[in-house]
């Protein structure tokens, strides 16, 4: 598991590369959470194209991140999503906090 | 119907072992020639499962998280997770859509992933003795084998 950051001005883009469970989620919401104090982006857009594998831990991510940046204004898309993640996060009507592409196939 | 195959492990309560537990129950699903679409149903609904046994069963200790399949002659799954932890006071709420009894960042979608992506789930619970999920999924056919 890891992340990897880039900045363009406003938008911070967060590659995570793995499979995001109860276990790895502390780690990658440290990266994230990091990346956003030090950048304070407009925009956090969260890439899960390497991202082989998500349970719902992955949406307590989003949540949260969503929770911490929407205090002031910034917001989150979601993008990269494998058809397994993508069937995830739409049980949980994550829609309502972020934008997110169309699963690839 | 009649069980064709069946295993049974027992592991700690570690979550580096949720990565292990669901690959493990999915290399004995593909058995049944399952498509990536089912396997990866499987997978997320064993996570949760898991996961709950690591992060409310066994709170503040580590403890045995019993899981067993088995695969029978009509193409369904079944997959136990029973572990010896808390147990849970009223199932009903519970199971509910986002409900969570810790704060942090759960979403209270773990049951609600089991039941979506599984055919059915049942839960036993009993307080300060543990819990049991039984999930089960009918595999679509998409070729009879004789094997
Ligand atoms: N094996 C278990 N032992 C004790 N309590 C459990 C167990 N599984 C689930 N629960 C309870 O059910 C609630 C809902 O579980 P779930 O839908 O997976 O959401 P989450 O794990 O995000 O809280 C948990 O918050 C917990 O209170
Ligand atoms: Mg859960």
């Amino acid at each position: 598991m890891s992340v990897d950051i880039s900045v363009n001005g406003e938008v911070t883009t967060a590659y995570i590369n793995g499979e995001i469970d109860h276990h790895s989620a502390a780690s990658i919401r440290t990266a994230i959470d990091n990346a956003a104090e030090l950048n304070m982006p407009s925009l956090l857009i969260l890439d899960f194209t390497r991202v082989s594998f998500m349970d719902s831990s992955g949406i307590g991510l989003v949540m949260g991140r969503y929770r911490n940046l929407s205090r002031r204004g910034a917001k989150i898309h979601i993008t990269g999503t494998s058809p397994q993640i993508y069937k995830v996060m739409q049980l949980s009507g994550i829609e309502k906090i972020a934008t997110i592409d169309e699963c690839k196939k | 119907m009649k069980i064709i195959n069946k295993f049974s492990m027992t592991m700690s309560s570690r979550s580096a072992n949720e990565g292990f537990a669901r690959a493990t129950v999915a290399a004995f699903a593909a058995q049944l020639d399952p498509t990536l679409e089912e396997i990866n149903d499987i997978k997320t609904a064993v996570s949760e499962a898991v996961t709950n046994c690591i992060v409310h069963a066994y709170r503040e200790e580590i403890g045995k998280i019993y899981i067993s399949g088995e695969i029978t002659d009509t193409n369904v799954i079944k997959i136990k997770i029973r572990d010896k932890g808390c147990g849970i006071e009223d199932i009903e709420t519970a199971m509910q859509p986002k409900y969570t009894s810790v704060g942090g960042e759960r979403a209270g979608l773990g049951f609600t992933v089991m039941q979506c992506f599984m055919d059915s789930i049942h839960v036993r619970s009993c307080v300060e003795k543990g819990t049991t999920v039984i999930l089960t999924k009918k595999i679509s056919h998409r070729y009879i084998s004789n094997g």
